[in-house]
């Protein structure tokens, strides 16, 4: 795509661009990859933590103790997005916050924050999904096609 | 992780790199590795977003399983309504109470 | 008037005879924290939309403005104004509170120079008494409109950019005491072909580049000639990219002293705001607090303020298109 794009553009500007890009500075790639392994991880090891918890003390079995802490995550991580801490984590972490459920938590409950102003109905409920609506959208006509392809070859369901 | 080069070497936004991590997700789970990582990784590959994808197809193939083509219709969202529900009335919920802190 | 082939030299020498600043809390506490007239240390300003307070810090800065120029509202004949939001709403609204004849003006970060030349041009061809001119942004508004929701956790690479939550304004009449504006240059749209809307300054320099060296060639200047030459708000990536594009056309900006606004207003090492600021509220508070304080105590004799501005909106940036930038230059000379 980056490719696709340089292409359109006519030997000046093309020049700047590379003139640009030398001194603009880069992402510190490595540092972040870093953080976002041990953000990325500590969320993960909270969420084991608490299907551990669910396994033990409420005795759901292994597969759906899942559901709960799902739940349970999403919802600290709307009342982290709600006191308004979440964003300060996510600039330190990155992806380490975006890529487990939180993330995904987060944009809605910080979409549906944001257009509070511009009322219930078209605000909340018709914003809530602008930036999770794509994950959604993505996932399941994925899982349509791998489900269509398994129907296909006749290997209907591996669990 | 993946997810954090994707946005600083590609430059994809957000959106993007979330999409593609469920795509990626569904993939792995329809040629049936995700489930080997979960026993593996615990939380740790049921947490990440690329859970998402393969909880999809998981519901999508289990009714498929169950109740033949039209399975795949009715199952898409049936492992994955937990995460989605608790994400839209929680949120649903703060909005009503409270305001971005910028 | 006109000279050369896109800038207006001022003959009667329109003054700018007050000016007003209002801030919110993260502009308070950088270096410039106490040259502004008000620091809000509420974010929303007691209302109940980031828009609401967007407009209120600009009605604030408008009142303060007539009311130190030892006016009323009745005896502005126009206020020229602008802001960064969708039909500039801000800067409408605020002129509907009060209730003066009104140009709306959009040029993105560069609204602030472009309505200061514009306001410049009408009392100085006769057309006005007094004319108001201001702009505002807010760093949440802006977020909201331009980029994600406040609250998402979306990490802004080094070379992005923070939006200055602030109103400035000034009035602008015939006669009366304080600095002049003595010269001023409309810019060129420039379309270097940058794509990163997180990288706006290195989008925005060709733009101020340009439009510095059009006024140097239609007023037959060079840097030696001001003591100062800023621009809006390139931030640390721009405002290098800005140097050594000065140094390839051969122009020795060493012999002015040049800065930008978005490196003056924020301490980058304290601040969490990258690479420094940006947006309309950014040149136009520099400009109309410390900098207007310093030609008034007579410290800056001239100075030259070069707003820029990226004029994208979200869905251009999504279409794929490349980010069109502008700047406009203005000379302001002490009295004292």
């Amino acid at each position: 795509m980056a490719n696709e794009k340089k292409k359109k553009l006519t030997p000046v500007q093309q020049q700047y661009h590379d003139f640009a890009m030398k001194r603009s500075p880069k992402p510190p790639v490595i540092k972040n990859c870093f953080r976002a392994f041990i953000v990325g991880g500590t969320i993960c090891v909270i969420g084991q933590a608490i299907q551990e918890a669910f396994v033990h003390w409420f005795y759901f079995d292994e597969k759906k103790a899942g559901d709960p802490t799902v739940a349970v995550l999403i919802f600290i991580s709307v009342v982290l997005t709600s006191l308004g801490v979440y964003d300060k984590i996510a600039q330190w972490a990155g992806a380490g916050t975006a890529v487990p459920v939180t993330g995904f938590a987060n944009s809605l409950c910080s979409a549906a924050l944001e257009h509070r102003s511009e009322g219930i109905v078209l605000g909340v409920g018709g914003n809530m999904f602008k930036l999770a609506g794509s994950v959604i959208v993505f996932g399941t006509v994925a899982a349509f096609i791998i489900a269509i392809i398994h129907a296909l070859l006749g290997t209907g369901g591996t669990g | 992780m993946l997810g954090q080069l994707m946005f600083d070497v590609l430059k994809l936004t957000p959106a993007h790199t979330m999409s593609t991590l469920v795509v990626l997700g569904a993939i792995t789970d329809g040629l049936g590795l995700y489930e080997p990582l979960i026993e593996f990784a615990g939380a740790g590959a049921t947490v990440p977003i690329t859970s998402f994808g393969n909880a999809l197809v998981h519901g999508a193939l289990a009714e498929l399983k169950r109740d033949g083509w039209i399975g795949v219709v009715t199952g898409i969202f049936e492992v994955t309504s937990a995460g989605i529900s608790a994400g839209i009335i929680f949120s649903f919920l703060a909005s009503l109470f409270f305001k971005p802190k910028g | 008037m006109l000279k050369g082939y896109q800038s207006w030299q001022f003959e009667n020498r329109p003054v700018i005879t007050s000016t007003a600043t209002v801030v919110g809390p993260e502009e308070g506490r950088g270096p410039l924290g106490n040259t502004f007239d008000i620091v809000h240390e509420d974010m929303r300003l007691g209302q109940d939309s980031w828009e609401k307070a967007e407009r209120t810090m600009m009605e604030e800065a408008a009142k303060l403005a007539v009311e130190k120029a030892g006016l009323t509202q009745e005896k502005i004949n126009f206020f020229v104004g602008g802001d960064l939001m969708n039909q500039i709403v801000s800067s409408s609204f605020s002129a509907r509170t009060l209730s003066v004849p009104y140009f709306g003006l959009f040029g993105a970060c560069s609204t602030s120079m472009e309505s200061l030349a514009l306001a410049a041009f009408i009392v100085n061809s006769g057309g006005a008494d007094a004319v108001l001119a201001g702009t505002c942004s807010h760093n949440c508004t802006a977020e909201k409109q331009y980029r994600y929701p406040t609250e998402y956790g979306s990490q802004k690479p080094p070379t992005a950019q923070y939006t200055v939550t602030g109103a400035g304004a000034c009035v602008v009449r015939p006669q009366g005491e304080g600095p002049v504006i003595e010269a001023a240059t409309i810019g060129r749209v420039i379309d270097m072909g940058m794509t990163d809307p997180f990288n706006m300054g290195a989008a925005m320099a060709p733009a101020a580049v340009d439009t510095i060296e059009a006024h140097f060639r239609d007023l037959q200047r060079g840097p030696e000639d001001y003591d100062m030459i800023v621009t809006g708000d390139l931030a640390a990536v721009g405002k290098r990219i800005a140097d050594d594009l000065f140094e390839k056309h051969n122009i020795d900006m060493h012999k002015t002293h040049f800065d930008d606004c978005g490196l003056m207003i924020y301490d980058r090492d304290k601040q969490p705001v990258n690479a420094g600021a940006s947006g309309c509220a950014c040149s136009a508070v520099v400009t109309y607090g410390h900098l207007m304080n310093q030609l008034r105590k007579g410290e800056l004799r001239r100075i030259l303020v070069v707003a820029t501005g990226a004029l994208l909106s979200p869905l251009t940036v999504q279409q794929g298109e490349s980010i069109p930038c502008i700047a406009h230059a203005v000379s302001i000379e002490s009295t004292t």
